[in-house]
């Protein structure tokens, strides 16, 4: 295939997932249209969505890593995480109302967010040097939504569907990643005041740094540094919830606070 | 429709705990058995080890988890008795030829400094009682085929307690939050699975005072001294000789064995 059917198709594939920003409603999954479709045309769809998003405006705030627990990776059948990019209007304030309108179908999980203050360029980044990078921890729910109908993903899906990002919530108090094993950390996932998970920071990679650390390494395959000052979400802790209009979640984590956000009942506004 | 006789069934799983022979589900031949005829069989069963012996050091708490109490169709948790015969020192070995299936799951056991009598007794009060709290791993081996049972027949089977591994670092909890402490069980290394201490009723420290009002019913109390297996925190893993089993507890610290012929 020549550079422009390439660059076409990558436009193609990006103008097909915006159809279910534009219906408000999930379209089909791009591995349908290819089925050749590789992981790294599927990350050029995903950053040419994000171009588009930061000429409309948009600014980036940080990156998501994904497909971070045995469980996710098992049912995609890949054996390494994915990421994705946070834009500003991904941003929900702790125990603030999300639109239902805003979301497609959307599902919550719980996760250890942090706040760069040192750069950290791959490769041959380490635990040690995420640990050292960062300025503070916070407890976060990821509100992950699929662009794909019933979430009926491949791994190239989610990549090119920016790692399935939706809106993110950051709650707690700054804490220093001083004396805290984050590998130990439980957390307690609530819908409507019923526990549905409990989990543990090792239940992404067995680190949430070792993901920050993959990230970092993952990013200089595409001369990307991730800067002081952006918000990572280091990936699930327990398995995604699904959510419904009226919902409300809250994650307890241990050491570092809670966080908490409600679906509004209204469906169409 | 037959009436159980308690002493025989209770004779029966015993043999099959110590000829390490799996057997058919009691229920099957008793099928409108209640669970108060299954606590009549635990309790012949435990004064059968008592005959022989052995010392309770403590009861335990099953069936802790929403999970488990769904697929049992269950609202309450059950409760067992853990012997002297059946503790696996720190860092010990256990042997499999003792046992017939063994499964591990990672807990928080209390060890009560005072006293606790249902009913009406609360999470919050069976902390002001705690003395300490420890990280322990509980061995579960039910006597029935493939763990194929009803919920009369686990309690009748003294909730399939086999054995136990306390860990050696005590912690007081007041400076804890039980129901947050991130648990990890892993088998050589290995992560297999993980919690968080709500997986057990909520909290921990609930189960102990759901305890103590069950005991209430038939007129016994949590004892000063007693170490008690609150509930699993993780799912149960299935053992082979040759694994090497650590769970760790944040702020509890780190308990092991390892399995061997």
């Amino acid at each position: 295939m020549n550079t422009t059917t390439k660059a076409e198709k990558t436009e193609k594939f990006a103008e097909h997932l915006d159809q279910a920003n534009i219906q408000g409603r999930g379209v089909s999954p791009l591995t349908k249209l290819d089925p050749n479709l590789t992981v790294r045309e599927a990350y050029q769809v995903q950053l040419l969505t994000i171009q588009k998003q930061l000429e409309a405006g948009q600014k980036i705030v940080g990156k998501k890593i994904g497909l971070t627990s045995v469980a996710m990776q098992n049912l995609l059948g890949v054996d390494q995480p994915d990421y994705g990019h946070l834009l500003n209007g991904m941003v929900i304030e702790n125990g603030e109302e999300i639109s239902f309108h805003k979301v497609l179908q959307p599902k919550v999980e719980a996760e250890i967010a942090f706040v760069l203050k040192k750069d950290l360029a791959g490769p041959r980044v380490t635990e040690m040097d995420v640990l050292q990078a960062t300025d503070y921890v916070l407890p976060a729910l990821e509100i992950v939504d699929s662009r794909i109908a019933d979430w009926n993903i491949k791994l190239q899906d989610t990549i090119a569907d920016n790692a399935s990002s939706g809106l993110y919530v950051l709650g707690g108090k700054p804490l220093s990643i001083d004396k805290l094993d984050l590998a130990q950390v439980g957390m307690v996932l609530y819908k409507n005041g019923e526990i549905m998970n409990t989990g543990v920071g090792a239940a992404a990679l067995g680190h949430p740094a070792t993901c920050v650390a993959w990230l970092a390494n993952k990013l200089f395959e595409y001369g990307i540094t991730l800067k002081a000052g952006e918000v990572i979400l280091s990936g699930a802790l327990s398995a995604a919830i699904s959510g419904e209009p009226g919902d409300h979640f809250q994650a307890r984590f241990a050491h570092l606070g809670e966080v908490n956000v409600r679906f509004s009942n209204k469906v169409d506004q | 429709m037959s009436t159980v006789n308690y002493q025989s069934t209770a004779e029966f799983l015993h043999r099959a705990e110590t000829e390490k022979k799996d057997v058919f589900r009691i229920t099957a031949d008793y099928p409108d058995m209640t669970i108060d005829d299954a606590y009549k069989i635990q309790e012949k069963l435990v004064a059968i080890k008592l005959g022989q012996g052995h010392r309770v050091i403590g009861p335990k708490m099953g069936l802790t988890s929403q999970a488990k109490m769904k697929q049992m169709n269950v609202e309450e948790p059950i409760y067992g008795y853990i012997f002297d015969y059946m503790v696996v020192p720190e860092g010990g070995a256990l042997s499999m030829q003792e046992l017939i299936h063994p499964k591990v799951e990672a807990e928080i056991a209390f060890v009560l400094g005072k006293d606790i009598e249902g009913p009406g007794m609360t999470g919050a009060q069976v902390l002001a009682a705690t003395e300490y709290v420890v990280p322990a791993l509980e061995i579960i081996d039910s006597r029935y085929e493939n763990f194929k049972f009803t919920l009369p027949d686990v309690i009748a089977d003294n909730a399939s307690s086999s054995r136990v591994v306390i860990g050696n670092r005590v912690t007081d909890p007041a400076g804890l939050e039980l129901d947050l402490v991130g648990v990890t069980l892993s088998i050589n290394g290995e992560i297999k699975d993980f919690g968080a201490g709500a997986a057990v009723v909520g909290h921990p420290a609930n189960s102990i005072a759901m305890l103590a009002n069950m005991l209430a019913r038939k007129g016994e109390k949590l004892k000063a001294g007693d170490v008690i297996l609150s509930g699993a925190v993780t799912g149960a893993v299935m053992l082979s000789v040759g694994d090497t089993v650590s769970a760790k507890l944040d702020g509890l610290g780190e308990v092991s064995f390892k399995v061997i012929e």
